[in-house]
């Protein structure tokens, strides 16, 4: 076992290193050697990765029947005797998994940025940081303890900041990136509130302690409460906050579509792989806390989850930028995984666990396919140089590769089998349909929404009416076409793969078989929702047009994004600037300025009043010498 | 006189033999073996550092007049890193046509002084205390009014010496007292902490002899000849003075408040806790005003001071701990300052805030490497001087000094802005004629990097602050 914490350290050492490399050096450098270094330093993480991933689930990691957690980690701050934060590495079934799922996307992406962002102003800044997230990222999954993940959270979103605005000319690139900053900055803050609290009462850090079922934590008796809530409810919560920020739960998902300001493979890689998934991986990081101490505030995720996903797969249906559709999208599907978690129950028995196993699954599939449709819409836009769909159609003949393996994405995000997301979302249905009707209703028919704006994506851009082109869109070259081959090819391989017998809630394996009476309806809706976009969208017609106008109200609400944006502006323009922030600036201006000035006029004259002391004379300083002791003395004794 | 009292004595015995070494070396080299003159010494220095932080045995010696204990030893390598630091960045100086001749009084002084503090820190016995003290104080002197045929120089070392002699005298006075009234014990540490209760003869000998640390430490209001002799001594004998000499009296009140006036607590905990008020508030007042940086830098140590007290006031060996470890990240981060300070000061004269204008254009390394010793002294993370004022506070709070923080706390905000001051001149400000281009030799080069390294390192790395801890102990 102890080979393999070292191997994973030096997976986090080596983004870092190829990140100060090319921090510092990287101006000296040309585009090709930065390039080369990133590329190189990823490679070498995934591969060590994938050692360590494989022997975690096919030697050291199994203890008997189970998975057990390995941690290693040394005392960083010494708070008290027992609160101090550690610095280390975890390896379990759920970071193994992570580790294969980051380095591997996030080497497609650095591949695949050689051809996309060739000679681009900034390349090398741009590999830096890449190689900075990755480190963040495979830090984030790796951490021991909930304040190292915090840590390495905060530096994800730095460097998803860095990224989003990396085009720091264009005004709106820096203002998504503030955005994203400050809202997911917004939600952390909660994050943090909820690991004070629950340091406070548990009174670690530590992953193993806090899920350890049989340990102390869980057969404690903290009855505090607080506004009527159990202390460890708030904690939860606020913690689920900051995963809500990241993931872009709603109502914190507001930054993820204009987060696509930032360069296409960035969107792969970050915007829908793995910074946003950080939040389902904390929730499942905490699932034997979530649900045995706080089982209700799993069943406020469930159903976040729910209205999170159906909300943005309305929205989705109407956008245009394909980026977008494709941003809305991954808001949905990762709320999918969040639906899961929140009918999870723990253990490996019958259907009990499978809502974890499912999510997890589902997270893994999803990384692949969504990270191939993000590179399949580079490319696209790298061909035709625009975001929008009214600038595309018939690009099936142009680009043939971008085309087939953005359509095996497509069916496998509809849920056809045998793609995978056919395997992952159906488990994900199957547990919602043992838990909670509604739910799974719910879940359903975003599943036959997903398939018709995802097809009618893809009409809109393969199909349709031919656009007028400039200049013959051209397949790119195949350092952008090689990452999509082989995440086409994980697209159709990983649902094979047993998952339930490595990632579950409690480490034991467990069996899951079809479950035809949800696996066959859901391909029918899945099917349904294609057929209609391919009615709607193959070929031009105007039924588009006139079932727009027939939803009337519903339709301009959906494709303004329900006002989400506005609701915000009013309340951060109107109520926290004009009213709150004007009246604390008026506060602010008159009284605490006020009292500065006060200060500042006080100080300057009591300083010159008492800069006499500071004369130079000697004797004045042995009698003001003197004076004290005597004035200490007395009011010592007395 | 055995093997046993020389090991327990070993740092001071190695200082002896450098002094004397020194000596003999400096009367019978020649011409070019003078030259290398910095570098034996500098050598010779770094193994003894390096031979302190074996470890020791334990012990007293002297019939219990001196008395060594790990912790005492910790306190010595600091003062020997800082020791060290001040080395490196002298040779410039030194090497000029008018000190050229005499520049190993300045090693033999340094040491010399070192031995004093070394011996004040060990001491178990207030005669030997007191021996040490004036063996700290009066090679200072020397080492103050160096540059004989300055003025200034010569003023300030006046003034070091007659104010030195002032508050021995209140010292003398304080243990004369408590010798007074506690005559059976003889003045020995260990029975003195027994006897001593809060008579009013006994408190009235704690005031006196606090005073005379607290002129050492320039607490205010103690604190009147700080600014004259940093602003008159030579740069880096005032780096010497703002670091090594106060450190060594703080690690010398903390020695003494804990083991001789643990009974009297009550008491000086009002007398510490009012200094830090007012030392905080006042340094930070003064160094807000001034325009010459070793004026500036002279309050600013002023304040810096008030913050150690603060740890020290906990009680506890988290406190213990902490003021250690915030002496040595204070070192490092004060010491780089100075260095730059003395780089400059000995290639163009100037040193004056405004003289420091339009740095940045001229002098990119040395601008940043400036910047980043003042960040640390503000306290900004992550670098080491956040954690040192963390730990600090840390351990005051868990006293319940909640008020003191708070009040401390804020300071630490109005110096932020006097920090920035300097920042602000060295990259914004514009100026047509801003110092030109300084070529930095190799030692002030190392010893800049050495600061650097811990004013980065010394916080995030945890084992420096794990490394004190281990030897600390507290007040009950």
């Amino acid at each position: 076992m102890e080979p393999y914490i070292l191997i994973a350290l030096f997976i986090l050492i080596i983004p870092i290193f190829s990140f100060l490399l090319l921090g510092l050096l990287g101006s000296k450098m040309s585009h090709k050697t930065a390039g080369l270094i990133g590329t190189t330093g990823l490679f070498i993480v995934a591969l060590l990765s994938y050692i360590t991933a494989f022997h975690y689930f096919f030697s050291f990691g199994k203890v008997g029947e189970t998975y057990e957690k390995f941690s290693a980690s040394f005392q960083w701050l010494h708070l008290t005797d027992h609160l101090h934060i550690d610095l280390g590495v975890l390896l379990d079934p759920i970071s193994s998994m992570m580790l294969v799922v980051i380095s591997t996307v996030s080497l497609m992406v650095h591949i695949y940025s050689l051809g996309y962002m060739h000679g681009e102003k900034g390349f090398q800044r741009y590999y830096a940081f890449l190689s900075l997230f990755s480190f963040s990222m495979l830090g984030l999954v790796l951490a021991p303890n909930i304040f190292q993940m915090y840590i390495f959270w905060e530096l994800v979103g730095v460097s998803s900041y860095l990224l989003i605005g990396f085009y720091y000319t264009k005004p709106s690139a820096v203002a998504a990136s503030k955005k994203a900053f400050i809202v997911t900055r917004f939600a952390d803050l909660g994050f943090l509130v909820g690991i004070l609290i629950l340091s406070y009462f548990t009174k670690t850090f530590d992953f193993n302690e806090l899920t350890n079922v049989h340990g102390s934590i869980f057969h404690s008796h903290i009855t505090t409460t607080f506004m009527g809530f159990s202390v460890f409810s708030w904690a939860t919560l606020l913690i689920f906050m900051g995963g809500a920020g990241k993931s872009a739960m709603l109502p914190l998902h507001i930054w993820l579509p204009d987060a696509m300001e930032g360069p296409t493979p960035v969107s792969a890689l970050i915007h829908a792989a793995t910074m946003v998934v950080a939040g389902v991986y904390l929730v499942a990081r905490l699932f034997p806390f979530y649900y045995f101490m706080t089982p209700h505030v799993l069943t406020v995720i469930a159903y976040i989850g729910a209205a999170t996903s159906l909300f943005a797969a309305v929205v989705a249906c109407t956008q245009t930028d394909i980026k977008r559709v494709l941003a809305f999208s991954t808001i949905s599907q990762i709320a999918y995984m969040m639906v899961a978690l929140g009918v999870s129950r723990y253990g490996a028995d019958g259907e009990a666990g499978l809502g974890f196993m499912a999510s997890m699954f589902h997270l893994f599939t999803h990384a692949f396919f969504k990270a191939l449709l993000f590179l399949g819409a580079g490319a696209v836009i790298h061909a035709v140089h625009s975001n929008d769909m009214s600038d595309m159609g018939g690009l099936r003949k142009y680009l043939p590769i971008t085309h087939i393996t953005f359509l095996i994405a497509c069916l496998s995000i509809a849920g056809i089998p045998p793609f995978s997301g056919f395997f992952s979302k159906d488990e994900i249905l199957v547990a919602a349909f043992h838990k909670d009707i509604v739910l799974f209703a719910c879940q359903y028919l975003v599943a036959g929404l997903t398939a018709f704006y995802m097809f009618r994506l893809y009409y809109n851009i393969f199909w349709g009416k031919e656009n007028h082109y400039h200049h013959t869109p051209e397949e790119a070259g195949l350092n952008m076409t090689g990452p999509l081959m082989f995440l086409a090819l994980l697209t159709v391989v990983t649902g094979f793969i047993p998952f339930a017998r490595f990632v579950t809630s409690d480490g034991l394996k467990m069996e899951t078989e079809m479950v035809w009476i949800v696996a066959i309806p859901s391909v029918l809706v899945g099917v349904l929702g294609i057929v209609i976009a391919t009615i709607m969208y193959k070929k031009p017609t105007t039924i588009s047009d006139k079932v727009a106008t027939s939803m009337g109200g519903l339709y301009k609400a959906a494709s303004h994004k329900f006002y989400f944006d506005e609701l915000y502006m009013f309340v951060t323009k109107k109520i926290i600037f004009g009213l709150i922030s004007g009246s604390i600036a008026w506060f602010d201006r008159h009284v605490v300025d006020g009292f500065m000035n006060f200060q500042a006029y006080w100080s300057n004259g009591l300083s010159s009043k008492i800069k006499g002391l500071q004369s130079g004379r000697l004797q004045q300083y042995a009698w003001v010498f003197a004076a004290s002791v005597f004035v200490i003395a007395a009011l010592v004794i007395f | 006189m055995n093997i046993d009292a020389i090991l327990l004595m070993r740092t001071e015995f190695l200082l002896v033999f450098q002094i004397i070494f020194l000596i003999i070396y400096d009367l019978f080299a020649s011409k070019s073996g003078r030259k290398g003159l910095d570098v034996v010494a500098c050598s010779l220095f770094i193994i003894s550092t390096v031979i302190g932080f074996f470890p020791a045995t334990t012990g007293s010696a002297f019939g219990g007049m001196f008395v060594a204990d790990a912790m005492n030893g910790v306190f010595k390598s600091v003062l020997n890193i800082g020791v060290i630091l001040v080395f490196l960045q002298s040779k410039t100086w030194l090497n000029n046509e008018y000190t050229e001749h005499k520049k190993a009084e300045v090693y033999i002084l340094i040491i010399s002084t070192l031995l004093g503090m070394d011996l004040m820190i060990s001491s178990g016995h207030f005669l030997m205390f007191y021996i040490g003290l004036e063996l700290a104080s009066l090679p200072l002197a020397g080492l103050i009014a160096y540059n004989k045929y300055s003025s200034e120089s010569v003023e300030a070392g006046a003034k070091f010496i007659l104010m030195a002699a002032f508050s021995s005298g209140m010292l003398l006075f304080g243990i004369s007292l408590l010798y007074g009234s506690t005559g059976e014990a003889g003045l020995y540490f260990d029975t003195m902490r027994n006897v001593i209760a809060p008579r009013s003869l006994q408190l009235l000998g704690m005031v006196f002899f606090l005073s005379g640390l607290a002129f050492k430490i320039s607490l205010v209001p103690f604190h009147l000849w700080t600014a004259d002799v940093y602003q008159g001594a030579p740069t880096n004998i005032t780096a010497f003075l703002s670091v090594v000499s106060k450190g060594a009296a703080v690690f010398a009140l903390m020695v003494v408040l804990y083991k001789v006036f643990a009974n009297l607590f009550d008491y000086w905990e009002y007398i510490i806790y009012g200094l830090v008020v007012v030392t905080i508030t006042v340094g930070n007042l003064f160094a807000m005003r001034q325009h010459n940086m070793k004026r500036f830098l002279a309050f600013s140590s002023i304040s810096q001071a008030g913050y150690i007290m603060l740890g020290m006031l906990a009680g506890t060996p988290a406190g213990m701990s902490s003021v250690v470890y915030y002496i040595l990240v204070y070192t490092v981060s004060n010491v780089g300052i100075f260095a730059v300070v003395s780089i400059l000061e000995n290639k163009s004269g100037k040193h004056d805030i405004g003289d420091y204008s339009g740095l940045y254009k001229t002098n990119p390394k040395l601008s940043v490497a400036m910047m980043l010793f003042l960040f640390s002294l503000a306290g900004i993370p992550p670098f080491a001087g956040f954690f040192s004022k963390f730990f600090i506070f840390m351990a005051a709070a868990q006293m319940s000094y909640y008020v003191l923080v708070f009040v401390a706390l804020v300071n630490t905000v109005i110096s932020l802005y006097y920090y920035l001051l300097v920042v602000k001149a060295m990259f914004i400000t514009p100026n047509d004629e801003p110092i030109a281009y300084v070529k930095t030799d190799f030692s002030s080069k190392l010893g800049l990097a050495i600061c650097l390294s811990g004013t980065l390192l010394l916080g995030i790395v945890s084992y420096f602050y794990s490394y004190i801890q281990q030897f600390a102990y507290g007040l009950f």
